[in-house]
């Protein structure tokens, strides 16, 4: 049995789905951060399989464009992440609960 | 030799490209030289800003009657869309940008935050919200949606001496991250359905491929990711929980620069996506937008009411707005694609003009009178203390929960008309009665302004030249558009309903 399209964009979906969930479930900053970066990855995956499928080059152009994007995200996430992490060390997303209302 | 033949670049029509380049060039400039120089003197740096976006704002009118008024044209090689709509959105855009530098000054000037820094992400941001309105290409939008987000999200922990900006910055990017990803998703599904991200050719292969052929499920499941990353970046209930924290943390001038800009781009992709691109799925997405609004109106304008705090009142407010413009997006929607639609487009693209100016006007008076913590009480005795600002403020509000003679009233009444062209009766009675909610929020504001007295001994409130200046702006622009609406009407009207 090879593995079809489908196979790859059921996948995706999957991973696509963890990080949701990770996101909503997880405490550590850090740790949503990756979660998001999981999800783009995921679309990744789907932009290639459907490329592959359609033999078109448009997807896979797609994913460099998400890459770069994820790499801009990574830079200005981790440094607000750091800026407040220096402010209150092991801070999680439950101590950071000044606003609200 | 083969990479030659494979690689001949598109053709670029470099003049109609000169708004977004000068707005690009002019935040990278600023940068550099900002940060290679020494210190400058005070207030260059917005006037600076001021100037591009305005060479960029004459950059698109001179542009304006070169563009074709079917709306077909594109530019490089169908990336970007070259249409009076856009061309509008960038003004509105590059306005609200000029403004908001010079708000901008006012609340930076003597702080250790005054330097190119905030005015270059401001720039870019712009940039990237020029991109997003204009984008015919799924993934430049995605681009411009990105550009946009990550300045907004560094704008928003911009104030390190405060926790609460920093929380913001943080909160934003974490839900702002998740609403990308979903947009994402719906690119890669809507690719999966029709092979390509470029609109023009969407709709012209959904218009030849049969129904059976046509790949629904995929399709139906991109365009609805799509819309939950709409619905997000324009604040639509049950998307919006970001907002009030966000708009609250964020300092005062990068909230009303999210709230105008992020609106104008957010209302004006959505637009070319649901409008433009996929008119043959208006059944399905309708109801969808109907429900947003209705829920954005409804908890907007409620949750408003029990606010004490300014900024988060006018977080809700600008909540039960982007319910307003879904009225008008989903009047659109009855005739979307038609030989002769109706005029849901432009009521929406009204609506974000004259959202723009109010909401940085409302702002503006917060960053003077609003203290540390935007509380209402610090409102007390405005009146009394800075009657001229008061009178400001009371202009800009008021025009906000649309009376008459204001440029809120002529924006409420395109949407409202639009919606009752189209039979949507329960939608327009609905608006109506936020609308009147709404104003019990606005009067509020009145109310602790002009008839209360502080508690405590105030400071009188030191207005900044700029500050003021750009109070005045939102004012005078106010009442012109509410007096003489043909000033903006007939702008308006120039843009042509069909785009294909």
């Amino acid at each position: 049995m090879t593995p079809t399209t489908t196979w790859y964009l059921v996948l995706a979906a999957l991973l696509f789905g963890i990080g949701v969930v990770g996101l909503m479930v997880r405490r550590n900053p850090l740790v949503m951060f990756m979660c998001i970066e999981l999800m783009l990855n995921a679309v990744n995956l789907s932009f290639v399989a459907f490329a592959r499928a359609f033999t078109d080059i448009g997807g896979q152009t797609a994913v460099f464009f998400v890459m770069v994007v994820a790499a801009a995200e990574v830079v200005v996430g981790l440094g607000i992440v750091i800026s407040i992490l220096r402010r209150r060390p092991g801070a999680s997303i439950d101590d950071l609960a000044e606003l609200r209302g | 030799m083969i990479a030659q033949q494979l690689f001949s670049g598109p053709s670029v029509d470099w003049w109609a490209l000169a708004p977004y380049l000068i707005v690009v060039g002019g935040a990278l400039k600023l940068m550099v030289i900002g940060s290679l120089t020494s210190r400058w003197p005070k207030g260059l740096t917005a006037w600076v800003t001021v100037v591009i976006a305005t060479v960029a704002a004459a950059a698109v009118v001179l542009n304006w009657r070169s563009i074709g008024t079917d709306g077909t044209s594109s530019l490089v090689n169908g990336a970007l869309a070259h249409d009076r709509l856009a061309a509008f959105l960038h003004l509105a855009i590059l306005v609200t940008t000029a403004l908001v530098a010079l708000l901008s000054d006012g609340v930076l000037r003597g702080t250790e935050n005054d330097g190119p820094e905030i005015y270059t992400l401001l720039l870019a941001a712009a940039a990237g919200a020029m991109v997003m309105v204009a984008a015919n290409e799924l993934i430049v939008m995605f681009l411009g949606l990105e550009t946009l987000s990550l300045a907004f999200y560094v704008l928003a922990a911009s104030d390190r001496r405060r926790a609460e900006s920093q929380e913001s910055g943080l909160k934003y990017f974490l839900l702002g991250g998740l609403a990308s990803a979903f947009f994402l998703y719906g690119i890669a599904l809507l690719y999966g359905a029709t092979r390509t991200t470029t609109l023009t050719t969407m709709i012209d292969r959904l218009r030849t491929v049969v129904t059976v052929e046509r790949n629904d499920a995929l399709l139906l499941a991109g365009l609805a990711l799509l819309l939950i990353g709409f619905a997000f970046k324009v604040a639509a209930v049950p998307f919006h929980v970001w907002a009030p924290d966000v708009y609250q943390g964020a300092p005062t001038n990068v909230t009303a620069f999210m709230a105008s800009v992020g609106k104008i781009a957010a209302f004006g992709a959505m637009l070319r996506v649901l409008v433009v691109a996929l008119p043959f799925y208006r059944d399905d997405w309708r109801p969808v937008v109907w429900v947003l609004a209705v829920l954005s109106l409804v908890v907007g304008s409620g949750l408003a009411v029990v606010q004490t705090n300014v900024k988060r009142m006018l977080a809700y407010s600008s909540v039960s707005h982007a319910g307003f413009m879904l009225i008008g997006v989903e009047a659109a929607g009855h005739t979307a694609g038609e030989v002769f639609p109706t005029a849901g487009m432009r009521a929406v693209v009204m609506y974000l003009a004259v959202y723009a100016v109010l909401v940085v006007g409302s702002f503006a008076v917060v960053t003077i009178a609003g203290g540390a913590g935007s509380d209402i009480n610090e409102f007390d005795g405005l009146g009394s203390r800075r009657p001229i600002l008061a009178v400001g403020l009371t202009v800009v509000v008021l025009a906000q929960a649309g009376v008459p003679l204001t440029s809120g009233f002529v924006a409420k009444w395109g949407v409202i008309q639009a919606a009752v062209d189209e039979g949507s009766y329960w939608l327009a009675v609905l608006a109506m009665l936020a609308a009147v909610i709404g104003a019990f929020v606005y009067l509020r504001i009145m109310v602790s302004v002009w008839l209360r007295t502080p508690t405590a001994e105030v400071e009188r409130e030191s207005v900044p030249m700029l500050t003021g200046l750009v109070i005045g702006l939102a004012a005078a622009a106010t009442i012109a558009v509410g007096v003489y609406p043909s000033l903006l009407l007939n702008l308006v009207d120039a843009l042509p309903l069909t785009h294909r």
